[in-house]
Formats: C-alpha cells, structure tokens, sequence
C-alpha cells in the first residue's frame, strides 16, 4: 500500500483520536488534503477508525463535497438557485464553461480546476454568487467568470480572488471575504449591541430552571422554521435521563434564499454563543455544538477566534464566570455539502459522524440525541434570542412582535426587490409592509419560507408573517411579473429531488414523478387529469414522508395548484385520443383475472 | 412486562405492552398492517412508509411508532389504501421488476403486496433505471434492479450475522447498496447460510442455483394473500 498516502491517512485520524465518530472531520480533511477520498483512502481510513470500509464510503457518497473520484485543486461551485438564475447566472455559467473549455461535473485536463453546480450557497442577496474552494466570490458577471479563470490558471490562489472586501466583519482579516452584509434594518434583539457576558451574567445569578422559565414566559419559539417552544424544549431536555447532555447549534442555513443566520454569524457570533452558553447552563450541559454548513467554512476561523477570546474571558471553558461546576465549551462541526444535515436529527447522525439521514422518532432529540445523549438543537437565532431575554428580560421580549409570535424575525430577502439583503422585523408584519421596505410593492409572487414554504400571489400581501399565517425560516424570493412560476416551482423540485436523502419511499421517489408530470406539462404535454394526479402524489408524500424535508417538498407543486392554478390550466390540453384519463384498468384486466383465476383482496370488493 | 393497556385500531380495540410498537401490538392482535422494510428479527427502519397509519390523526409509522394507552389508530381506510398502493406503485416502478420471470415470484413479498391490493399495473410511470448486477460471490448474486432499498440486508447481516458486509452508499434517487469491498461481493466474507440472504424481500439478493425450485401453487403466496397468516389469529379464537 502506498506509504505516503497510508502517512497522511494515519496523521488526519490521530488528530481525532481515531474517534469513527468524527468521521465527517476525517473524510473532508482528507478529501482537502489528496483531492478525494479515494478506494484506498477509505480502506485506510476504516483500519484506522476502526469501522468497515463500507461504512466510510457510505459517508463519502452522502456529501456533496466528497468524492471518491480526484477533482481539482480548485473547486468552483456555481450556485444554480432559483435567484441566481434569476440574474443571470446562465451567461456566467457558459462564461465558465468556455473558458475552461470543459463542462459542469468535469475537471480540467491538467486536473486543476473541476466546475459543478451548487444549490444556494447562502449569497441570494449577492447572486449571481460561486464558491471557489471556500472562497466566495459574489456579483459574477460574465466579465468576471473570465477574469477567476485567468487568475487561477496564473496563481491557483483563491484567496486571491477576494479584491474588494465586504462590510463590516466580512473585511476582518480572519474572514477576508468579499461578501455583504446588506443589513437593511436592525432592531433591538438580533442587531442591537451586547456586552459579551451580561446574558450570561444574568443567567447565572439564577437557576438553570429559573433561566428555563423566563425563556417559556418570554414565549420564545424556534427560528429555524418548526417554531417549536424553546423553553419546552430546554426543559424536556434538561429533565430527560442521561450522564451527560448537548446544546447543538443549527448553523446549517440550506434553505434556499435564507442568508440571515450568515449575517449573524459575522456581525454578532458573540450574542450567538452566549445563548448557546446560556442554553448549557439551563439544560445542564458541558458541550456545544456548532454545526456550520460546508459552504460557510470561510466563517470558521474567525469563529474559532471568537471561541479563544471567550475562553480567555472565561466566558467559556471550566467555572464560567466564577460560577463553580459550570463548565461549558464549544466546539465547530463543518458540514459537507448536504440540506438535508439542516434537519436536525440529520444534523445529529452528520455530527456522530455517519450519513446525513434523518433518525426514526420517538426518540426525539431531547430524550435521546448526540451519541444518545439528551440533546437541545436550536437554529442560530433562537439562541441570539436567548441570549437578549436572558439580558433585557422576558417581559420586554413577549411584548414585542404579535400575539402567538412574540419578539422581531431576520428576513432575508432576494429576487426581483430594490433592496435585498437581510431585515430584523417585528413578527405580524404583513407581506406587503415588507415588500414595500424591500422595495418590491409590484411584486407578482413571493415564495414565503423557501422552496419549502408557500408560493403566494398578491390576493395573500395582506397576510402577515408569523407562526399562524405566513411561516418562514426567514426567506422571502420575489418574482416579479414575467417570472414564470411554474418554471420555478420545477427548480425547486429539481432541487429536493437532488437533496432528499433517499431513506424512505415517497421521498426519494415521488419527487421524481412530481418533477417529470411538471416537466412534461411545461414541455406542452400535460392533460387536465394531471392536476389531479400532482395533486394526489403531492398529498401521498406529504403524508407519507419520513422527515420535514419530504413532508413539505411537495408544496412547490401544491401551493402554486392553489394559488396559481390558471397558470397551469392554460397549459393542459385534452388528450387528442381521449384514452388516458379515462382508461378502466380493472375493466381491462377482468379477463386477464378470470384466466388466472384469482382476484385480489381489495379489488374484489 | 404485566401491565398491558388498550387501544383502538379501525375501532376494534387492542391490546398493548409498554416497549411494543403498534405494528406489533396489532400482529399479536391478528390485524395486519402492510409491511415491506419490517421484519421480526430486525431493528425497525422506517423507510418503506408502507406500514403508514393514522395515529390520532397524525401520520406515523406503524412499524416504529410506539404503542400508547388510548391513542386511536386509523389502519385500513381508503386514504390509507390510497396512499399504501401508490408507495407500492413507486418501489414497483423506481426499479426494473419482471415478476413473470423472476426468481422470487410467488415467494416476493413486494409482489403479494400488489396482488393483495389489487394492483395489476402501476399508476405511476416507469422511471426504468439502469443498475448494475454482482454476480461475482460463487453461491449468492445481487441483482439491483430489483432492490427496494428496505435495508433488511444491512441490518441482517450486522445484527444476525455479526458481518456488515452490505450498507447503503449514496444518497436521494441514486441511494444504492452497496458492499464491503472495493470491488464485489466476492471480495467480502458473506456466505451461503447468511441470514443477510433470506432477509431480502424481493428478488435482490438471491442464492444461485435453487431458482425456480419450487413449483407454481406451492410458493409463499399461491395459497393466500400476504398477511394472511396474521389475520388467521385473529380468525382462531384459540390462539
Ligand atoms: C430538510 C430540513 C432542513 C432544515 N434546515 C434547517 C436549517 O438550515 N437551519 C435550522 O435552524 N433549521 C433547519 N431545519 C429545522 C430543524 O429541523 C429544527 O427544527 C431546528 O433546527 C430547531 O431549532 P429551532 O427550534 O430553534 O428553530 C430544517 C428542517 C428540515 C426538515
Ligand atoms: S423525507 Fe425521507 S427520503 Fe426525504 S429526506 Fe426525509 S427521510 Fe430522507
Ligand atoms: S423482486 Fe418481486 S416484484 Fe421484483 S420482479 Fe421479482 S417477484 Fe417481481
Ligand atoms: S414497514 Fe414500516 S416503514 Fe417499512
């Protein structure tokens, strides 16, 4: 066996003690290190880890990031999300493409630049955005595409890609990036200073089940779009048994046209880790986990800096804060490229280093998550939310926002609007108070909630955005008039079918068949009896579906039946031969039934 | 475990033990729930959703879902049936079957399932995919065209047979199984007498040289639908 290779192997598994639990460490160090992570690469790995082969290449094969197969030195990641294409991103792609002369899922023949697609890569605001390794460059044009090519094939330095810097945090020489914040409006509890340790002072000077309390009293709920009870869930995690207990931090932000938890990340990730240190302290935890999309690794070391000051601080580490038998620490999980790890008990099997698929529940997360352990997943938010009631008081917090949503949301908006960009809003808003601010009053539909959400038209502006009406994560893409949307619901499904796990039947294969029947009406195809078959598999999988993902990966095709419905009827015609919709099955088998002798159960009733 | 309690399914009442599922609790009360990923001897795994009931209204797996005190189950409603046969329409056409000619026909459990719910074409259209066969091991082939990616072998072979010679690799409509070993199934240590082999429902994994053995009115299923032989106690008071 290749000594070199067995070296390098040997060196990324001793850093994780050998732990086959860190696995999703392993492979991506390696992948980083040799470029994939190859046959041998995985014998290896599994010898050293302890695990069989077959169990490394199943994790290998999950991540988008990961391949078995060399790619180049330098990745580029296209994002292809509904917004990019939007602005442009096909004339950047072919850019792309000519320069390299190869095409998308190929490397280049020297074997130094490979070209893919990637879904939203958090840059909505900023498309038509790519990730060059973990580079992101944003604004592309075709000029642009261009001038990356040249550059990398002068220096093969992506780091020297970045000419402008972005704003605030995004120029500090840890992020180095050229990235936006965009931050249009900033209210009192995400974007409002803090001085780090006051939360956390005042958590202290209480008990965990008084800080409990004041987070159910200030009614906070999940900001990652379940809008679960935060301090119900603190609580049934707090008293579940078990020697030890986990705070995970949801940082995984896949949901296309979502960007807010970036901003947060970049601009207060102090307000964020004093929540989840709050968090710790209230359920009686001594670990925390930061599980950070693949795509935003370019955050990672300047949030590893912001971890050290808050240990030098003792705002982490053992006897936080003088306070004795609080120990509490921090530590970052890179993802590999996968939406599904957003879900959080994917997120829980990413981190134990296996497979993104989602667990069966019951057990739920807070009895038995992490390793088994009770485990309390929050998005990133929910924690900066902790964290201010903790600071500025329950009453103050539940007094803000509408009655079932209390407290203000981050919207991240994109698409067809004057200005996107990322908005802390008092929940209650209604749609079109928020489109005008974002300078989109002429808006033709607004997906609410991200692909997973709900296509609306303007009859619905007057809705409003909280739990109750209009949920969402925190996404909103406009499409203004002559957006096809029909066309964009199917990259929406083009998308979920490229994101579902494959774990369980409806989801892994009803989106196939709900993306062809609307391929095919889109093609000049379709029949009337299509809306109602789109309509019943859409429900089937709805239904049937083993997690969050295929329980709403339908509603593309179902809320725009519902809220655009002309838009489908005036693309299907009756069938010329008339047989289709109308042909009796068992009509036509009854013969075929009588010769066999049999009739089944149900038929024959 | 003494203490049972009871609950409803389709308004027969049941009775149940604390750690039961409701598929269980339902088998011993000889009320079939349909079944592909599911077996006896295995960890439940939830992924074929065939086994879907209502369960106080809200969908869950029958398979996995515990028994409670009380809750009231819906199993055997036209919605349920609905959504049942078009899961089994999707494994049918998500793959390459050939019934007539297959090796497992009459003994494949994805096949009685059909004949039990009447289903002598699929609604959905074929997706007519093109996967690869392993005949490589001297006594045991896999033929993935007709896999259903039910798991049973993964769990079989490390919980039965201690050996984790099959998993999962990929992931979405290009999930597949695949093996321990660089190249194939003859590279790993899987044997003839594997329970991971019989576990498989369908015609995936099969032993070589004992198809078609057994003669047409013999088979598994000629007699009597799938699930007759949990119904039966429910039929026979003595038991
Ligand atoms: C497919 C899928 C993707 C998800 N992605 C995210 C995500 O990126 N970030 C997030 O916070 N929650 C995401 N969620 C929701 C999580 O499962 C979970 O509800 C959330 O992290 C809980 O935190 P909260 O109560 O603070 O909102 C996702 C759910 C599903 C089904
Ligand atoms: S719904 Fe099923 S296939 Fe889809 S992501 Fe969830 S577990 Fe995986
Ligand atoms: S595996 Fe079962 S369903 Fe598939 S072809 Fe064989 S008998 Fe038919
Ligand atoms: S038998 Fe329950 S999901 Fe397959």
């Amino acid at each position: 066996m290749n000594k070199k290779l067995n070296a390098v192997i040997q060196g990324i598994c001793a850093k994780v003690g050998k732990d086959r639990t860190r696995m999703v460490d392993v492979v991506r160090e390696t992948q980083a290190a040799l470029g994939c992570v190859s046959s041998e690469a995985m014998d290896l790995i599994a010898r050293e880890t302890g695990t069989h082969r077959v169990e490394v290449e199943s994790v290998v094969t999950f991540y988008a990031f990961l391949s078995s197969t060399p790619k180049g030195k330098v990745v580029i990641r296209l994002c292809n999300d509904v917004v990019d294409r939007m602005q442009g991103m096909k004339r950047v792609a072919e850019a792309f493409e000519k320069a390299l002369g190869i095409g998308f899922g190929q490397t280049t023949p020297d074997g130094a630049i490979t070209l893919e697609y990637a879904p939203c890569i958090g840059m909505s605001d900023q498309a038509p955005a790519a990730l060059v390794n973990d580079v992101v460059v944003t604004g592309l044009s075709s000029d642009s595409a261009r001038e990356i090519v040249a550059a990398l094939r002068e220096h093969g330095d992506p780091s020297r890609l970045v000419r402008q810097l972005g704003d605030g945090n995004n120029a500090h020489p840890l992020v180095h990036a050229m990235v936006r914040n965009n931050l249009r409006a900033c209210g009192p509890v995400i974007f409002a200073a803090l001085e780090p340790g006051a939360a956390l002072k005042s958590a202290l000077a209480m008990t965990p089940q008084e800080v409990i309390r004041d987070v159910k009293t200030a009614r906070l709920r999940g900001r990652g779009g379940a809008g679960f009870p935060t301090g119900m869930k603190w609580e049934f995690t707090r008293q579940a048994p078990g020697a030890r207990r986990f705070v995970l931090c949801n940082a995984d932000e896949g949901e296309p046209g979502t960007f807010k938890d970036r901003v947060i990340l970049t601009e207060c990730p102090d307000l964020l880790f004093e929540g989840m240190t709050v968090a710790g302290y209230a359920i009686g935890a001594d670990t925390g986990i930061m599980y950070l999309r693949g795509e935003y690794a370019y955050l990672a070391p300047f949030l590893e800096d912001v971890l050290a000051r808050r240990r030098a601080q003792n705002l982490l580490g053992a006897a936080i804060l003088g306070k004795q038998g609080f120990n509490f620490d921090i530590r970052i999980q890179l993802g590999a490229g996968a939406y599904i790890c957003g879900e959080e008990t994917a997120l829980i099997s990413s981190c134990e280093g296996l497979r993104g698929d989602p667990k069966n529940r019951p057990p739920f997360p807070a009895q038995k998550g992490y390793l088994g352990f009770p485990t309390a997943v929050n998005n990133v938010e929910t924690f900066c939310c902790a964290a201010r009631i903790l600071a500025r008081g329950a009453g103050w917090f539940a007094e803000m926002g509408s009655k079932g949503s209390p407290g203000t949301k981050l919207l991240s908006v994109a698409g067809d609007c004057r200005s996107p960009g990322v908005y802390e809003v008092p929940f209650g808003i209604s749609l079109a108070e928020f489109l005008a601010m974002a300078g989109a009053e002429d808006a033709a539909a607004v997906q609410v909630g991200g692909p997973s959400g709900q296509m609306v038209g303007p009859k619905d502006f007057g809705r409003t955005i909280c739990y109750d009406d209009l949920a969402t994560g925190g996404s909103v893409i406009v499409l203004g008039r002559g957006r096809d949307v029909l066309g964009v619901a199917l990259e929406f499904l083009e998308f979920f079918v490229d994101e579902s796990c494959g774990y369980c039947t409806p989801c892994r294969v009803g989106n196939v068949l709900l993306k062809e029947r609307l391929q095919a009406i889109l093609a000049g195809r379709g029949e009337p009896a299509d809306l109602e078959y789109l309509q019943k598999l859409g429900e089937t999988v709805k239904t049937a579906s083993r997690c969050g993902l295929g329980q709403t990966s339908p509603n593309p095709v179902l809320t725009t039946l519902k809220n655009f419905r002309s838009e489908y009827e005036k693309r299907v015609a009756p069938r010329g031969d008339g047989l289709q919709p109308s042909f009796d099955l068992s009509a036509a088998v009854a013969d075929a039934q009588i010769i066999a002798g049999r009739a089944s159960v149900h038929a024959a009733r | 475990m003494n203490h049972t309690f009871t609950f409803t399914i389709d308004g027969v009442e049941v009775r149940g033990r604390p750690g039961q599922t409701i598929m269980q609790a339902a088998d011993e009360a000889g009320i079939y729930i349909p079944r592909l990923c599911a077996h006896k001897e295995l960890v439940p795994h939830g992924s074929c959703r065939v086994c879907t009931v209502f369960v106080n209204g809200r969908p869950q797996s029958a398979c996995t879902q515990p028994a409670a005190p009380g809750i009231i189950v819906e199993n055997e409603t036209e919605a349920l049936l609905a959504i049942r046969r078009s899961l089994i329409d999707m494994l049918f056409v998500e793959g390459n079957h050939f019934c007539p000619f297959c090796e497992k026909s009459g003994n494949c459990e994805l096949q009685a399932l059909a004949y039990r719910f009447g289903i002598t074409a699929p609604q959905h259209p074929y997706l007519f995919p093109k996967r690869d066969l392993d005949a490589s091991h001297p006594d045991i082939f896999i033929d993935r065209n007709r896999c259903i990616l039910c798991g049973r072998c993964v769990r079989a072979s490390r919980d039965l047979d201690g050996k984790n010679v099959f998993q999962f690799v990929g992931r979405g409509p290009g999930k597949r199984i695949a093996v321990n070993a660089k190249a194939a199934l003859a590279d790993t240590d899987a044997a003839r007498t594997d329970r991971a082999v019989s576990a498989c429902p369908v015609g995936a994994i099969l032993r070589k040289r004992v198809g078609y053995a057994i003669p047409i009115g013999q088979r598994m299923y000629d007699a009597a639908p799938i699930g007759s032989d949990i119904e039966a106690v429910r039929a026979d008071p003595h038991q």
